[in-house]
């Protein structure tokens, strides 16, 4: 398969094996230049080895990495270029400075001037602090200088793994905030892995969900989103209200609760007509709440047959 | 070529900003004034014992004796050499003023030298060389390093370049320490001192044949080079440790419990030949230099030398081999 131009990294059938267990299977995926793209499981699910994999810290079993074109297998050295990445936690030298930091890595990297430095310590707001020693700084502060050392090579992928892990929630807010200027001032693609279902769901333009080693969806934050839009009704009589929603050609029941709630799939614009229809029959209508489905429902919803057996 | 001594120099920042470098300067500090004050113990003692401590007289008398045993016809032509060396440097202590039982920093140096190569300097160097890898595995750092656009070799190369710089600095620190910090007591004369060397051990039996006198500088500056070669050697052992082990506590147990027993097993069975090819008993490279036997019959110079290259060059194999293939996990 040639290299296409339009994927800052494509892997095809990554797969690793660590004695008799296959911890990831037949991986296939790409990323698209200027993307956010989400790799969603939970913990245990091959995320992190999947990562190691991408930045060439474990030799695939199988499959292949390209990155900017480049087979990470055949020329590690182009393809490494190109990348810039957190794995796991952004550990740093914490006798050095930030700065001293900087520049070990820098140093590993050509091209990389004094002036770069200086840009990417403004870049992640640590201009104030750069010159301490970093067994002084906050978690947070230490995740933006893992992000600064990411980008010192002007990398045209970022990955990072778990970026949130351990902030609180400011610093999530503001990482948050920070990868999607990455995105979309400096056109840098980002790959993320996250366990945390609503922080794709904030910041990707796409997710592959993963469990178990294997890839079980990709798609479209939204489009993963749009599918199922259940939408909860509380009235009553309840037989007669069902009854009224099961003759209405757009609306499907999909579940009936002991409880007295109904739960529907129904287009959004044909919510009022229903409610007019249930008025009409003389239903009571105490409630319609719009649910609008997480990532969570689809991700158990797909996991579901897994967790059970 | 430029980026190898831009990572050489990083990893020398690294270990010197860990104060690891400076924690084993200040360790050889501590330690030479110590040694120093043993040393003028001994010789205090030694004065007093002999009474009027007119050494000159000593000698003189000693310069005496030893050509009236030259006069001997019963006396072996090769012992004869002996005296004569000796008379030439008794007559050296003599003419310079010089009293052979507190003689100057260069002796102290040289006698230091000869004393750490087995276990103090290996020690100093362990504790450099135990964690220069393994401290990245137990920091996380190591995924920083190995997803660079680098190979792993050349960052493994780079390592062990600063390593042997490290070790050289240690030995050169022991060599100047010891002589400045030993010189306040002792005095800082005796370079030209004439010190017994060429001693040769074949089959058990010591050839004197070769045996001449050198300025003690120049002694010195061998056993130098030698505790280099020693140190280097027990560096390169532990830098494979260090890749291989990937704790730094373990790996510098690993290597004191080796360094302890090589020392001791030779004085445990000196009949036990095949310990001779184990690294740790080939360390005491100076004894050739001073003509102390050796424990073990068939030890010489060459024969240590090529040991120690040969253990040192399929650990560089090994810990070449295991960094460049094994995967980062944890």
């Amino acid at each position: 398969m040639p290299a296409d131009e339009e994927k800052i990294l494509f892997v095809e059938n990554l797969s690793k094996r660590i004695g008799q267990r296959e911890i990831v299977t037949d991986l296939t995926f790409d990323v698209e230049h200027g993307e956010i793209y989400g790799f969603l499981g939970p913990n245990g699910a091959g995320k992190t080895t999947t990562i190691r994999m991408l930045v060439g810290l474990i030799r695939p079993t199988r499959g292949k990495v390209q990155i900017g074109g480049y087979d990470l297998g055949k020329e590690p050295l182009q393809a490494l270029r190109h990348v810039g990445c957190i794995v796991e936690n952004p550990e740093m030298y914490p006798y050095l400075t930030g700065r001293e930091n900087l520049e070990i890595f820098g140093r590993m990297i050509e091209e990389v001037t004094p002036d770069r430095i200086e840009e990417v310590v403004r870049l992640v707001e640590l201009d104030q602090r750069i010159d301490d020693k970093v067994k002084t700084y906050s978690l947070g502060m230490r995740q933006r200088l893992g992000i600064a050392q990411a980008l010192l090579g002007r990398p045209k992928l970022l990955i990072l793994d778990e970026p949130t892990n351990g902030l609180d929630p400011s610093g999530i807010r503001e990482m948050r905030r920070f990868i999607r200027q990455l995105a979309r001032e400096e056109k840098i693609s980002v790959l993320i892995s996250s366990h945390i279902l609503h922080e794709v769901q904030l910041l990707c333009d796409r997710v592959a969900i993963i469990n178990k080693g294997r890839i079980i969806q990709i798609g479209p934050v939204d489009q993963l989103l749009e599918g199922d839009s259940p939408v909860e009704w509380k009235f009553s009589p309840l037989d007669r209200g069902v009854k009224v929603l099961e003759s209405l050609p757009d609306v499907t029941i999909l579940e009936r609760r002991d409880d007295g709630l109904v739960f529907t799939r129904i287009p959004e614009d044909c919510i009022h007509e229903a409610n007019r229809e249930l008025l009409h029959a003389g239903v009571k209508v105490q409630t319609i709440h719009r649910k609008s489905p997480t990532l969570e429902d689809i991700f158990l919803q797909l996991t579901e047959g897994d967790s059970l057996a | 070529m430029r980026n190898l001594i831009a990572l050489v120099y990083n990893e020398l920042l690294k270990t010197v900003k860990k104060k690891r470098v400076l924690v084993v300067l200040l360790i050889i500090a501590v330690l030479i004034p110590v040694f120093t004050y043993a040393q003028y113990r001994t010789v205090q003692t030694t004065i007093q014992q002999m009474g009027t401590s007119d050494w000159r007289s000593i000698l003189q008398q000693q310069i005496i004796d030893n050509q009236n045993r030259l006069s001997s016809n019963r006396m072996p032509e090769e012992w004869k050499k002996l005296v004569r060396l000796n008379i030439q440097q008794q007559q050296y202590y003599l003419d310079h003023d010089i009293n052979p039982m507190a003689p100057g920093a260069p002796t102290f140096v040289r006698k230091f030298t000869e004393e750490s190569i087995s276990l103090f300097l290996p020690l100093l160097v362990v504790v450099v060389a135990a964690d220069i890898v393994s401290s990245e595995h137990s920091a996380g750092t190591i995924k920083l390093l190995l997803t660079r656009p680098i190979r792993r070799w050349r960052i493994l190369l780079s390592k062990y370049l600063a390593l042997l710089l490290l070790v050289s600095l240690i030995v050169v620190a022991t060599a100047i320490l010891g002589t400045l910090l030993s010189g306040i007591i002792f005095g800082y004369g005796g370079w030209e001192l004439p010190v017994f060397t060429g001693f040769q051990e074949i089959n058990g039996e010591m050839i004197t044949d070769q045996v001449h006198l050198v300025p003690q500088w120049q002694y010195i500056l061998m056993s130098c080079g030698l505790a280099w070669f020693s140190c280097t050697a027990v560096a390169t052992l532990s830098f494979m440790v260090s890749v291989v082990v990937r704790s730094t506590a373990a790996g510098m147990g690993i290597m004191l419990a080796s360094l302890i027993s090589g020392s001791l097993l030779t004085q445990a069975a000196p009949s036990w030949t095949a310990l001779k090819y184990l690294a740790f008993t080939n360390l005491r490279l100076t004894d050739y230099l001073s003509g102390t036997p050796t424990m073990i019959e068939g030890m010489t110079l060459p024969f240590s030398l090529a040991v120690l290259s040969i253990w040192s060059l399929a650990s560089l194999v090994v810990a070449f081999t295991v960094f460049v293939k094994r995967d980062v996990l944890a």
